[in-house]
């Protein structure tokens, strides 16, 4: 019986670069490179971790964006993915949070999954929540924010290091999980797993694929609007002292002068 | 007056902070309602009534121990449908979140999260965002449905303002699919004594300066000084010197304290990630080419072997 492995992954702006704002107040991906977001190469590694240790498994790695985020999708494939599928729709644009999990789980169903495995976050919007939006919209169990995770018998099962305390956590299959940066360090592509790569199958979808109406996503379809967004003014220059054997002391005056002590 | 349920997140009984926070962001949208869950959630009511809940909703089960996030959803769905806020209030920790996302797809409402500040607007709420490394200051509204919003830690100051906090119970019936994921084991976190990272005013960190975990005992002894929490970069929690609970930065906490103290760390952009929307910064760093000088308020170029306890003896000193 083939375990059915769909990890979603973002192409996200390279947050070394000068990111910044489009008119219509969405993110500009035009001045700024893209990527494949850093925290769901951990997500990959756990999918190819756990397909390894199957029977038999297949893992497609799924993205929702322009047609640069082909780039991420061609990354996973090169660490080992098996395929891939790429939404892509002018109508897409804007989509937030809860829309892109409506693009998503659609996606999932029509491409038939046993476990769904999604980075925390994203390192563009960080918001955290799209894993369990999509667990919700599934209707499967989410065994979210793992830093070791492990496919057994159709049980799932992981450790989930909170504030207050580690959880051991369970479920059944079908279910979501997703994986922190402590999970495992992401394998490199190989050149071998590089030129496998180009041969590999990526299906394009678009909306109508997915029956999805255009006014459900987007900037129209959005349950949020960004109403204005300011550059950060920039720091007036601060106060820096090379320490002469006082350092100490002087930062102790600065933090008496700010009452910190 | 609109009411604005707030999520109260609790320990035992006991309410941590930033739900404290929440309820004097609550009060300039509306009457603060709390929705108390779990084991103790009786005993939240005298502090949420003396920093203005006007009630206190509460249900215990052992689903919200047992059980991940969904059992929290189902009942924060229900006291929604019980009370029909204005907005609902989440503090932003991983959990917090989740729920939060949860019930707005449920009950068809948008959702923000990381909020770092909050008031009223002639179409509802307006949250403040802190985005791109805190490059970018955002303001946005849920254009449908209730507002369902998460706040970040150390995002208002606490007000006392008592209430009437009249406890109620919530009714509650768990859907089927809120036993899908069982807790199986879980151990506490041993405390440290020392405040929790998100919500500490004040916050050391170490780097890869320190150069091995044995040092960090530097970087502690000068947290005890100032009553801080202690936190790392990534490149030490990578070594091993200081526990991943403890990492600032993108893949870690997001920390916006009163001060921040940063001893030998470069500044990547995932550490600004996670601490550049801190009040003051002051580095402490050998090289001072380090990106890190560019946020600081002060900022001392030396050896922090040096600097930091000649700086921890000085604080000792003026206490007395």
């Amino acid at each position: 019986m083939s375990l059915r492995i769909v990890v979603t992954v973002k192409y996200v702006p390279d947050a070394t670069g000068d990111r910044h704002f489009a008119d219509d107040l969405t993110v500009d991906r035009d001045d700024v490179d893209g990527l494949l977001s850093e925290l769901d190469e951990y997500a990959v590694e756990q999918a190819l971790q756990i397909a390894e240790d199957a029977d038999d498994a297949e893992v497609t790695v799924l993205t929702v964006g322009p047609e640069d985020a082909k780039d991420a999708l061609r990354k996973a494939l090169s660490m080992g993915a098996d395929k891939a599928i790429h939404v892509e729709d002018d109508d897409l644009h804007g989509t937030d949070a809860i829309g892109t999990s409506l693009v998503l789980a659609k996606a999932i169903e029509k491409a038939g999954f046993d476990l769904v495995i999604s980075g925390m976050a994203s390192t563009d919007g960080t918001m955290g929540v799209v894993p369990a939006l999509v667990a919700e919209r599934l209707g499967v169990p989410q065994v979210t924010l793992l830093s070791e995770v492990s496919v057994e018998d159709g049980t799932v099962k992981g450790r989930r290091d909170g504030d207050a305390a580690s959880e051991q956590l369970e479920a059944q299959l079908p279910a979501l999980v997703s994986v922190t940066d402590q999970s495992g360090e992401a394998r490199y592509p190989s050149f071998k797993g590089i030129m496998a790569a180009k041969k590999k199958p990526v299906e394009s979808w678009d909306l109508s694929d997915l029956d999805i109406e255009a006014e459900e996503v987007g900037l129209e379809g959005a349950f949020t609007k960004v109403e204005t967004a300011d550059a950060r003014p920039a720091r007036t220059a601060g106060t820096i002292v090379k320490d002469e054997g006082e350092g100490g002391k002087q930062l102790a005056e600065f933090l008496a002068g700010q009452k910190f002590i | 007056m609109a009411e604005v349920l707030v999520y109260v997140d609790h320990v035992d009984g006991a309410v941590r902070k930033p739900t404290l926070e929440l309820l004097t962001l609550a009060r300039r949208l509306g009457e603060p309602v709390a929705v108390a869950l779990g084991n103790g959630a009786a005993d939240t009511a005298a502090t949420l009534a003396e920093h203005g809940a006007v009630k206190v909703l509460t249900h215990d089960a052992s689903e919200y121990a047992d059980y991940l996030v969904v059992p929290k959803v189902d009942a924060l769905q229900a006291a929604h449908e019980a009370v029909s806020p204005a907005a609902v209030l989440v503090p932003s920790s991983a959990e917090g979140k989740e729920i939060a996302a949860r019930l707005a797809l449920r009950i068809g409402a948008g959702v923000i999260t990381d909020a770092v500040d909050l008031e009223a607007g002639d179409e509802g709420p307006v949250a403040t965002q802190s985005v791109f490394a805190a490059s970018f200051t955002t303001k946005s509204r849920v254009i449908k449905g209730t507002p369902v919003i998460t706040v970040k830690p150390n995002s208002a100051a606490v007000e006392a303002a008592p209430a009437a906090g009249a406890v109620e119970a919530l009714d509650v019936t768990f859907s089927d699919k809120a036993t899908g994921t069982k807790v199986t084991g879980r151990t506490p976190r041993e405390s440290t004594g020392r405040p929790e990272l998100t919500e500490a005013a004040i916050v050391v960190s170490g780097g890869r300066g320190v150069n091995g975990s044995e040092n960090f005992a530097i970087i502690e002894a000068l947290a005890d000084q100032l009553g801080a929490a202690v936190g790392a970069s990534r490149a030490a929690v990578d070594a091993g010197w200081y526990p991943h609970t403890n990492q600032v930065g993108q893949t870690g906490k997001s920390v916006s304290p009163q001060l921040y103290i940063a001893n030998g760390i470069s500044g990547a952009i995932q550490h600004r990630a996670g601490m550049q929307t801190s009040k003051t910064i002051v580095a402490v760093n050998k090289d001072a080419e380090a990106p890190i000088f560019e946020l600081v308020d002060y900022g001392v170029v030396g050896d922090l072997f040096d600097v930091v306890p000649q700086l921890t003896d000085e604080i000792k000193t003026r206490k007395g």
